[in-house]
């Protein structure tokens, strides 16, 4: 036998709305999306559910008849996880359907056929609740991606000092993926500038570990290989100590306190060197009639 | 079976690797170098890889051992043009090509050996003004 | 579970098959979508691999396998002989063991390379080794 489920739904519409939209208001504690939003979502979705279950089948969302069900799905799990509302809080969108829709299930069908289409509603009311929840999920994932992205495009700078001199301002904690991006985009540039010497500044690192301190000696030697040597500045007393103590080997790797004196270094290293210039003549602030009878 | 060139520039030697060597032509690219470097009196030789897209381990030891040979005959070794991705990998692999000096490319390697090759020849001078007896 | 999309075998008997399983992996990498710095390191994995195929094994084969996981691309190689074995694993596995031209960088520096690896060998038997690498 036919669920009766889409023909009741789509008789008691307004009823079914207005109590649904109850639910929510009382489980959702704090409002975060505009009241005109809820109403047009849930309509939305019972207009859905009818498409859906025209399809006849009301236990798998496969099928064309509930591509409309799942893009709908999609935006409120985005607009609710924008919004600020937790898993919990977006799949009620669905699950607070329940209640109404038991209810006026009890009321209008014999007591025989009640709790079939009580079943058939959670299975199918479940599995929307799940795929809610599910893409909620997918979008969180896609914004910290993102984010990971663009915090690691935009700390791993790499600047061109002078002729033939590179440096890497390393801010924050290094991890393992942001290792791999710094020596990738570090050699990319020397390839790139065609410069001779890389100054790795690590003053904004708070602490290395052996971890980081082998992901550094590491681009350093790839560095080398392509015939571009490194000095490591900005090695603050605390990471001096760590260093010794975790008994890393910097090999014949330079290193030097602060930037400046890496630079100076990095000069030398390619040849080149700064020249204070003499400062030029001042003219006098007046002109006096003196200075005028001069000129002529 | 074909070879590598080798080309000759004053007192350089000039390897350009293009092609995708299997081992038996980086073993006749290491012979037929040390018997040219012998055979012009070479000072230095400077191979390009900036074509390779892969060093693994036994290129990389070739280039060792070219580099060790060269120095046994009186010349230096400049290799160049590695390829980031290449660099990355070596490391990686742990292969540390101990003895063979890096530049970024042919003009710089260049430069590498003429500056090599000038230290070198002072040093030996500075040695002779010594005298047999070891005073000037 | 991985899912192997395609696969396909090459004969891993000679230099010049070395050679060749450097290029198809290559190939294959870039149509797996990996980068560039990943195809190499994967290349460079398989050529070392291959050459203790050919070296040690006796000769053997390879089997390439595009694998999908969900959304997630992935290659893996299986290289296969039926050679003499590997006789101490543990010792080949080692950074720095080395026998004449060197078992030495070959496994535990492919194994760096990769995502997973695996070694399976029986004295008189033969040996087989399953790397695989995932697109990150």
């Amino acid at each position: 036998m036919a669920t009766r489920l889409p023909e009741l739904i789509r008789k008691y519409q307004d009823s079914l709305l207005a109590e649904w939209i109850a639910e929510q208001r009382a489980a959702l504690s704090r409002k975060l999306i505009k009241e005109s939003e809820l109403e047009e979502q849930c309509s939305a979705f019972l207009r859905a559910v009818g498409q859906g279950a025209s399809s006849g089948d009301l236990t798998t969302l496969d099928g064309a008849a509930w591509k409309d069900m799942k893009e709908l799905l999609t935006t409120v799990s985005r607009t609710r996880g924008q919004a600020g509302y937790s898993p919990s809080e977006t799949a009620m969108f669905v699950l607070s359907f329940k209640k109404p829709l038991f209810t006026r299930l009890g009321k209008e069908l014999p007591a025989a056929e009640v709790a079939a289409e009580q079943w058939t509603a959670t299975v199918l009311l479940d599995q929307l609740g799940l795929f809610t929840t599910e893409m909620y999920q997918r979008s969180r994932e896609e914004i910290i991606a993102r984010q990971q992205q663009d915090m690691l495009e935009l700390s791993t700078p790499v600047v061109k000092l002078w002729d033939g001199v590179l440096a890497l301002p390393m801010i924050g904690t290094l991890d393992s993926a942001r290792t791999q991006v710094v020596m990738e985009t570090l050699l990319q540039r020397i390839v790139e500038t065609g410069s001779a010497v890389a100054i790795l500044d690590i003053t904004g690192v708070p602490t290395v570990d052996t971890l980081v301190a082998q992901h550094l000696l590491k681009t350093i030697a790839a560095a080398r290989l392509m015939g571009d040597d490194c000095i490591i500045s900005g090695v603050r007393p605390q990471i001096a100590q760590t260093i010794v103590h975790l008994g890393v080997d910097l090999g014949n790797v330079t290193t030097k306190a602060t930037l400046a004196d890496a630079f100076a270094l990095a000069l030398q290293r390619t040849g080149q060197t700064v020249v204070r210039v003499a400062a030029p003549r001042r003219k006098k602030p007046k002109e006096t009639g003196k200075d005028r009878k001069d000129q002529e | 079976m074909e070879r590598i060139p080798i080309l000759r520039m004053g007192n350089y030697l000039l390897v350009t690797i293009q092609v995708d060597m299997h081992d038996r032509l980086a073993m006749q690219l290491q012979e037929d170098l040390t018997t040219r470097i012998a055979k012009d009196q070479a000072r230095g030789v400077l191979i390009d890889i900036s074509a390779l897209d892969i060093v693994d381990s036994f290129i990389g030891r070739m280039l060792a051992d070219i580099a060790g040979m060269s120095r046994v005959l009186d010349a230096q070794t400049v290799v160049v043009g590695m390829q980031p991705a290449v660099a990355i990998t070596l490391v990686e692999l742990g292969l540390s090509l101990h003895g063979v000096r890096t530049a970024l490319d042919v003009e710089r390697g260049m430069k590498l050996l003429e500056q090599s090759i000038d230290d070198q020849t002072f040093a030996t001078r500075a040695h002779e003004d010594d005298g047999p007896g070891g005073e000037s | 579970m991985d899912q192997v999309e395609r696969a396909d075998a090459l004969p891993v008997r000679g230099e010049i098959d070395v050679v060749l399983v450097r290029q198809t992996v290559r190939t294959w990498s870039v149509q797996q979508g990996f980068t560039l710095v990943d195809q190499t390191k994967m290349v460079t994995a398989a050529s070392e691999i291959a050459r203790n195929t050919v070296l040690y094994g006796r000769g053997g084969t390879v089997r390439i396998e595009a694998l999908v996981e969900g959304v997630r691309k992935g290659l893996r190689l299986v290289f296969e002989d039926q050679g003499p074995g590997i006789p101490d694993v543990d010792l080949a596995m080692r950074d720095g063991y080395s026998t004449k031209n060197s078992l030495g960088l070959g496994l535990p520096g492919a194994r760096r390379l990769m995502d997973d690896f695996a070694l399976a060998s029986e004295l008189g038997h033969g040996t087989t080794i399953t790397m695989k690498k995932w697109k990150r």
